[in-house]
């Protein structure tokens, strides 16, 4: 029996170990030189594109989520009652969560490229565009729409874009659950007391799907936060969309710099430990209010 | 004059169709697009980008026949990376489920008094950033040698996906009444006979859904395999060579049909086991 539990438990130990040898690693190189640890701050807090990056990250962060888990709902509801069909959208849905990621980039390179991608053969030839938008390598583009000039940060928008695309159907799948086992009851009621269909989505369903929209914001920050292959593979992180994942990761191959990439790493846990929390003490609430 | 009911309903009923028009052919466009690219030359493409559809003369497999080639016969080497993709794939979710049930057994049936840590701690490994933790994993890998080696990176894919597996695996064994086991027991089975012979047979849907899902998180990845066996191109993945010819300016076609090759054993794994998959998804959700 110990045996087992033994067998059981030091994986988990082990996979618990990893989260702190972080740390102890790289104390172990600096244990000699308390100057070095500093100094790796030193370099990581001074670096002169430090706040350019951390705006990069959250703008990527919060529009990424923002705009998937609004995509998610979207969808959910367009979903909830049944028609001719509905489980092959249902399914379709899901591709591009399953799609390998590498793979998701390639084509979204493809259709997006400038000489010969679809999207902006069409652009010159049907929409009147003067020419062709580098989706994934202009920094910000301006565009004039009835004498209006709006520039926009086109490489970290499309980023965003593609982040949203490739992860509404996590938040699709959460909101449908939920929106499925919603009572019925109440949404007759108020329908029956004459409230319009805007009305009833505001003040009925809305207030009860609260709980899994707020979750899945968190859930989707901290991954979006995190995120390293999406930006990496489309941009490399050039043209303004260089996030902190990459940067960590610019640090480690790029300069071999282990201990500056160690710093920043942990400058990054700080953050997402934050979020942690609010995830976990949210989740405990909400255990919570459904035991009561 | 329409009521503001009647008003709202049909733009809402139009609206809808409308969405659901613009996530399909969103979410179906870029799969279909690398279809019909991997089937046609290049100059084809080139020459009209908007005409998508190949005509019967044009189609050919050239770009399959040109990935999958060896690079000794002139080809990109896609075989064997698919080969270790396999091996790293077919390893990981193979021991991650062999350490999970018996992880997921022991955080629902038996007491100890690290239970509680241990539940914590699946939550902070999963939410822990990937990048950081490859950090120390790349400098210990690199000091053992263990750089662009495939177990190395099976090893980095069991750490990553037991906390979601157990997890997974937890909430089905949470629903095998107790009564079950009790009464084996009785019968005179010790605890691995109880999940041999009772636990095991009844997990085996949930087990087979962990498994799948555990072999799409390792055929996916792409971080990891980048960090780890990039300077041992025969040890290459399906996903980090992929991305690798991109960088080296490959043809599109070649890259779409790559692209084909990558993604159509995980789509077809996951709509042959779709219900089971998706039921995982909402409980554990994988982290991408």
């Amino acid at each position: 029996m110990l045996i087992v539990l033994l067998v059981v438990v030091f994986p988990f130990i082990w996979t618990f170990l990893i989260a702190f040898q972080r740390l102890r690693l790289i104390d172990l190189q600096n244990v000699f030189d308390v100057k070095l640890t500093l100094r790796n701050f030193e370099i990581v807090l001074g670096s002169p594109d430090l706040w350019r990056m951390v705006r990069t990250t959250l703008i990527y962060s919060i529009g990424g989520t923002a705009l998937s888990v609004g995509a998610g709902l979207l969808t959910a509801l367009a979903l909830r009652t049944t028609f001719v069909g509905r489980w092959f959208v249902r399914a379709i849905v899901l591709v591009p969560y399953v799609m390998p990621v590498v793979s998701a980039v390639l084509v979204w390179k493809t259709l997006l490229n400038p000489q010969f991608g679809p999207l902006n053969v069409f652009g010159l030839e049907h929409l009147g565009w003067d020419e062709p938008i580098a989706f994934l390598s202009e920094r910000s583009h301006t565009f004039g729409v009835l004498g209006i000039h709006l520039t926009v940060p086109m490489a970290l928008l499309t980023v965003i874009v593609f982040e949203a695309w490739k992860t509404f159907p996590l938040a699709f799948l959460f909101i449908l659950a939920r929106l499925q086992s919603l009572p019925k009851e109440l949404e007759e009621a108020a329908k029956v007391d004459g409230a319009t269909p805007l009305q009833r989505f505001r003040y009925i369903i809305l207030p009860q799907l609260s709980g899994v929209i707020a979750l899945l914001v968190l859930l989707r920050f901290i991954w979006t936060f995190q995120n390293f292959n999406d930006v990496y593979l489309l941009t490399g992180g050039a043209a303004g969309t260089e996030v902190v994942a990459v940067k960590v990761f610019n640090y480690l191959t790029g300069r071999n710099d282990v201990g500056s990439a160690a710093a920043l790493g942990q400058l990054m846990s700080i953050v997402l430990l934050a979020a942690f929390a609010v995830y976990y003490r949210y989740g405990v609430l909400r255990q919570e209010r459904a035991v009561a | 004059m329409i009521s503001r009911d009647r008003l709202e309903t049909r733009i809402l009923r139009v609206a809808r169709v409308l969405w659901l028009t613009i996530v399909v052919a969103g979410s179906l466009v870029p799969l279909l697009y690398m279809v019909l690219l991997s089937v046609r030359p290049l100059q084809g493409v080139l020459a009209d980008p908007l005409d998508l559809l190949p005509s019967r003369d044009e189609l050919n497999l050239e770009a399959y026949r040109r990935v999958i080639r060896s690079p000794a016969e002139g080809g990109y080497g896609m075989l064997s990376f698919f080969r270790n993709s396999l091996i790293v794939s077919v390893g990981s979710s193979v021991l991650t489920v062999l350490v999970s049930v018996l992880g997921a057994y022991a955080a629902t049936r038996l007491r100890f008094p690290l239970k509680n840590v241990i539940n914590a701690s699946f939550f902070a490994v999963y939410m822990f950033p990937g990048i950081v933790m490859a950090i120390p994993l790349f400098v210990l890998f690199s000091r053992l040698g263990l750089r662009g080696q495939l177990p190395a990176l099976i090893v980095i894919y069991l750490a990553s996906t037991v906390p979601v597996s157990v997890y997974m695996l937890r909430n089905y064994f949470r629903s095998i009444p107790k009564g079950l086991e009790d009464a084996a027991m009785v019968d005179g089975c010790n605890r691995m006979q109880v999940i041999t012979k009772v636990v095991l047979p009844l997990a085996l849907p949930a087990i087979a859904a962990t498994s799948l899902y555990v072999f799409m998180i390792a055929w996916n990845e792409y971080l990891f395999a980048l960090l780890f066996l990039l300077e041992a191109r025969d040890k290459w993945t399906v996903s980090l060579g992929l991305a690798q010819l991109d960088d080296i300016s490959v043809s599109t076609t070649a890259l779409m049909a790559g692209s084909v090759l990558l993604t159509l054993p995980v789509i077809a794994l996951f709509f042959a086991a779709e219900r089971m998959l998706v039921e995982g998804l909402t409980a554990g959700a994988e982290k991408g």
